[in-house]
């Protein structure tokens, strides 16, 4: 594994006494594709401002490189941002709004700066369009040209704060391909912010979930999709049905009423835990061979899937099946050991 | 964090021109009490120019015609624009640019050039009609100019408005009068108030065009200005001292009434 | 953005109202500029205004001069006061705008107190004892002590130093107030973009907060220029009668005893015609961006 280039200690941040980060702490490799995910309001955003200078945190230690840089400006940071609504200057052209970092730098000739402006232009599909105003642009348009500013100054590592939020879906999609492609093309470090937790499974080498201030769990998006390490990051990411249950001792858990077999251990005997099923984990079976029985409340056509919501004794299960079933049938639920999983109540 | 702190260097600069701004109306009030006219040496305090203040009838009458007129002119302009706004935002793009256009017109001229022809069109058209300038064409040259003003602070209200809301009144039915003062007035009427009250002042504090519509009608700036060409007198002082206190009230609920406004708007979202 | 349910009637009023009481004035005074008396059309208007060429070239110049001025004076103030907190703004800017609401002739009027010869300005250098200084300075540098005349005051009022001034006073808040509100809507993330693209807070300001601060900057020159070269009474309240302004001028021709509005709206309309070139040219060096002025 590559070395850390970005290392937050204990990093505490507060605003006249509301708590926005709470002891985090947080590393960065080089050259890797890292993205920030929470609900709106979790502090994944002033992370990433801590990182780019524009905030100084209240408490903790930025370290880039090794190196503290808690008081360096934002100007003398190897890093840059694409910002939330991108904060392109109108007042220039495509063209100067990505030659104003080199600009600043004084270190190129025209000749050189236009040629790195335009071979980034390229870069994100867009040569030829160095003499319109940003004010022209369409939002996918100002995007790329957001993210050719930032590249343009070889950052060590590019910040990018919910970049994609203010496109339509189709685009969204295309971009997140895109950026994805422009990372392993540059091979520089991301750090995206996102609140989609799709967006962030589908790009990162690893996701940082938080929530109120905590990261909740860190991984490969695998890791974070199907061991989830407590409930919230589990409804976080993908749906989840949620249901108390009680750990009597390693591989044994009870809910609803049954007792499970299971993969999981290292609880207290009889602990109270969360038991978290994945509704596609579910296998729609008669109901003599089902574990749980219940009758179908609804149903609706998802496309790929049928959700099939299945009121048993206890709990409301929410089903996913390829298989079609009418409202009112009994049917059985079926659960093998590794479809669930138990987490300490939070 | 980055952004931009105040300087000590701001700092002093903003105080410097706040006293230059303040110096002279300081000066102006204090004199307002002082027991003799010298308007350099300070003699003694006394409310006599005040008193002096309300028993000159020229001052009183002029007093008079400003505050009829002001509030005339700003209630004529006030209906007449917002009815004008409610015209202009149902319109095609082209022509209300134009007619925004000509709207400008008062508010960018110099005040002498908007004075002055309406001056020639009230000699001219006196010569026909029959009349001659006096309280009626200072009135039609206030409410001229002050009809701009409440169209630039009703129509950007308009603009924020849902572009169903009219429809939506009219589809639970409303007929189109209803529509308006039961749904559209009551959302752009805090754009409406401060319209009729820049209006108002706008009015109270018009000196030029006045002075070349009014006839022998007298305003109080008109009055103002017979008194520095003449002899100077500290009564002056007095209605300055009256006149800026008043002003400073109607600012000071302007603004609260926006702050007030504002939170409004910020506990909506 | 249409609404056509809303219907442009009510707009018909208005209309007819600033077709007859704006529009027709103007071309009264364009008619007027072109005619004589008995209503003949004629050039003699604008010849006869050179004899006045001398008012024209002192009204434009002291106004760019106190334009100038109040554009020095009154940026640094709107970008100090845009830094500070919500609050402090709102009142600041009150405090700007409120002498704008005391009549003019009254605020003019203080600054006569303030700058006569034996004003408050004067009384105070003279209980200081500059004038003493100044005199016992004069006196014995002076090659011929007898003939030094000693100084009882400086000659502020009647200059032209005290007309400018008076126009940086009356206008000064027309400058402050569109830079200002210009600057604070200026989006917080195009500074913080400067600032991650490598700049400096110096750096920052004049490539992103200047140029985009220049909207304003050109409305508040209208609006300081405009009122500045038009104004009257000014001159004679502040200039002792010898530096005659446009204003004046014009003045004169509809109200003073040089009655003649023909040759008054002659000036009227030349002066309006070279301000609205002087603010054609300008606009189109700031790309003609937000050339509505308002309040």
């Amino acid at each position: 594994m590559s070395e850390k280039i970005i290392n937050l200690e204990n990093i505490h941040k507060d605003y006249g006494g509301k708590v926005v980060l709470d002891n985090l702490n947080l590393y960065v490799r080089d050259k890797e594709f890292v993205t920030l995910l929470g609900p709106s309001g979790c502090g994944k955003t002033t992370t990433l401002r801590i990182i780019g200078g524009f905030e100084t945190p209240s408490a903790g230690v930025v370290y880039f490189d090794g190196k503290k840089v808690n008081d360096v400006p934002p100007n003398k940071r190897p890093v840059n941002t694409v910002f939330q609504r991108y904060a392109l200057f109108n007042h220039l052209n495509v063209f100067d709004n990505v030659a104003f970092g080199l600009r600043i730098q004084k270190k190129y000739s025209e000749g050189e700066i236009a040629d790195r402006v335009n071979r980034m232009l390229k870069l994100v599909s867009l040569p030829d369009y160095g003499d319109r105003m940003s004010t022209e642009l369409s939002g996918g348009e100002q995007q790329r040209v957001a993210i050719a500013r930032a590249l343009v100054n070889h950052p060590r590592v590019l910040l990018l704060d919910e970049p994609l939020a203010a496109l339509d879906l189709k685009l969204r999609k295309e971009m997140q391909r895109e950026l994805k492609a422009i990372q392993q093309e540059v091979g520089i470090t991301f750090v995206f912010v996102t609140h989609d937790q799709e967006e962030a499974l589908t790009m990162s080498d690893t996701i940082v979930v938080m929530n109120k201030g905590k990261i909740q769990q860190i991984g490969t998006p695998t890791d974070i999709y199907n061991e989830p390490k407590n409930a919230f990051v589990a409804n976080f990411i993908g749906e989840s049905n949620i249901v108390d249950g009680i750990m009597h001792q390693d591989k044994l858990v009870s809910f609803c009423g049954r007792q499970f077999d299971c993969l999981d251990g290292g609880f207290a005997p009889d602990e109270p835990v969360d038991v978290v099923v994945r509704p596609e984990d579910f296998e729609v079976v008669a109901p003599e061979q089902g574990q749980l029985v219940g009758t179908v409340k609804s149903v609706l056509f998802m496309g790929v899937h049928y959700e099939i919501m299945v009121e048993t004794e206890h709990f409301t299960w929410t089903v996913h099946s390829i298989n079609y079933a009418d409202v009112g049938d009994r049917v059985g639920l079926f659960l093998t050991p590794d479809d669930i999983h138990i987490m300490h109540k939070s | 964090m980055i952004h931009n702190k105040p300087t000590r260097s701001g700092r002093l600069l903003t105080a410097l021109t706040f006293i230059f701004l303040y110096a002279p109306i300081l000066v102006l009030i204090i004199f307002s009490f002082n027991s003799t006219k010298s308007r350099t040496v300070w003699t003694g305090f006394t409310f006599d120019w005040y008193i002096k203040l309300f028993n000159n009838d020229a001052i009183m009458t002029a007093l008079g015609t400003t505050l009829l007129v002001s509030a005339l002119a700003a209630v004529i302009a006030t209906i007449a624009g917002t009815f004008a706004s409610v015209g202009l935002y149902a319109m095609k793009r082209r022509p209300r640019e134009l007619l925004l256009q000509v709207n400008n017109i008062p508010v960018t001229n110099a005040d002498i050039i908007t004075g002055v022809s309406l001056c020639i069109l009230f000699v001219f058209l006196g010569k026909f009609l029959g009349f001659e300038l006096g309280f009626g064409t200072l009135l039609i040259a206030h409410v001229t100019f002050n009809i701009p003003y409440v169209i630039l602070s009703v129509l950007p209200k308009l603009r924020q408005l849902d572009k169903n809301l009219f429809e939506a009144a009219q589809d639970l039915g409303c007929s189109w009068m209803q529509a308006f003062t039961k749904v559209i007035l009551p959302e752009i009427w805090p754009g409406v108030t401060s319209g009729l009250l820049m209006a108002f002042t706008l009015s109270i504090d018009d000196f030029v065009i006045s002075y070349f519509t009014a006839g022998s009608v007298e305003t109080l700036s008109m009055r103002i200005y017979a008194m520095t060409k003449k002899r100077i007198s500290p009564e002056i002082n007095a209605i300055s001292t009256l006149l800026f206190l008043v002003i400073l009230a109607l600012l000071i609920i302007i603004n609260i009434r926006e702050v007030q406004q504002e939170k409004k708007a910020a506990k909506k979202h | 953005m249409k609404n056509n349910k809303l219907g442009t009637l009510p707009a018909i009023p208005y209309i007819v109202w600033m077709a007859i009481f704006v529009v027709v004035p103007l071309i009264l005074i364009v008619f007027y500029a072109f005619t004589n008396e008995a209503g003949g059309f004629t050039m003699e208007n604008f010849s006869e205004m050179g004899s006045y060429a001398k008012v024209f070239t002192r009204s434009f110049g002291l106004s760019a001069i106190a334009t100038v001025i109040c554009l020095l004076i009154g940026y640094p103030i709107a970008y100090a006061i845009s830094k500070e907190s919500a609050m402090f703004q709102r009142i600041a800017m009150m405090l700007v705008m409120l002498p704008m609401w005391i009549n003019f002739l009254l605020r003019t009027y203080a600054w006569m107190s303030i700058l006569e010869n034996t004003g408050l300005l004067n009384t105070f250098f003279d209980t200081i004892g500059l004038f003493d200084l100044i005199n016992w300075i004069g006196v014995k540098f002076a090659s011929d002590p007898a003939a030094y005349e000693p100084i009882k005051h400086f000659q502020m009022i009647n200059t032209q130093g005290a007309v400018i001034l008076g126009m940086v006073y009356n206008y000064l808040p027309f400058m402050i107030m569109p830079i200002h509100s210009v600057i604070v809507k200026i989006d917080k993330s195009m500074i913080e973009a400067a600032r991650d693209l490598g700049a400096d807070s110096k750096l920052t300001f004049r490539k992103v907060i200047l140029p985009l601060s220049l909207p304003g900057v050109l409305s508040g020159i209208t609006m300081v220029f405009v009122p500045s070269v038009s104004t009257f009474i000014l001159s004679r309240l502040l200039g002792g009668g010898t530096t005659m302004l446009l204003g004046d001028l014009i003045e004169m021709q509809f109200m003073g005893g040089a009655y003649n509005p023909h040759l008054g709206s002659a000036i009227a309309l030349v002066m309006m015609i070279v301000v609205m070139i002087c603010m054609a040219i300008m606009n189109h060096f700031g790309d003609g961006e937000d050339k509505a002025v308002m309040l």
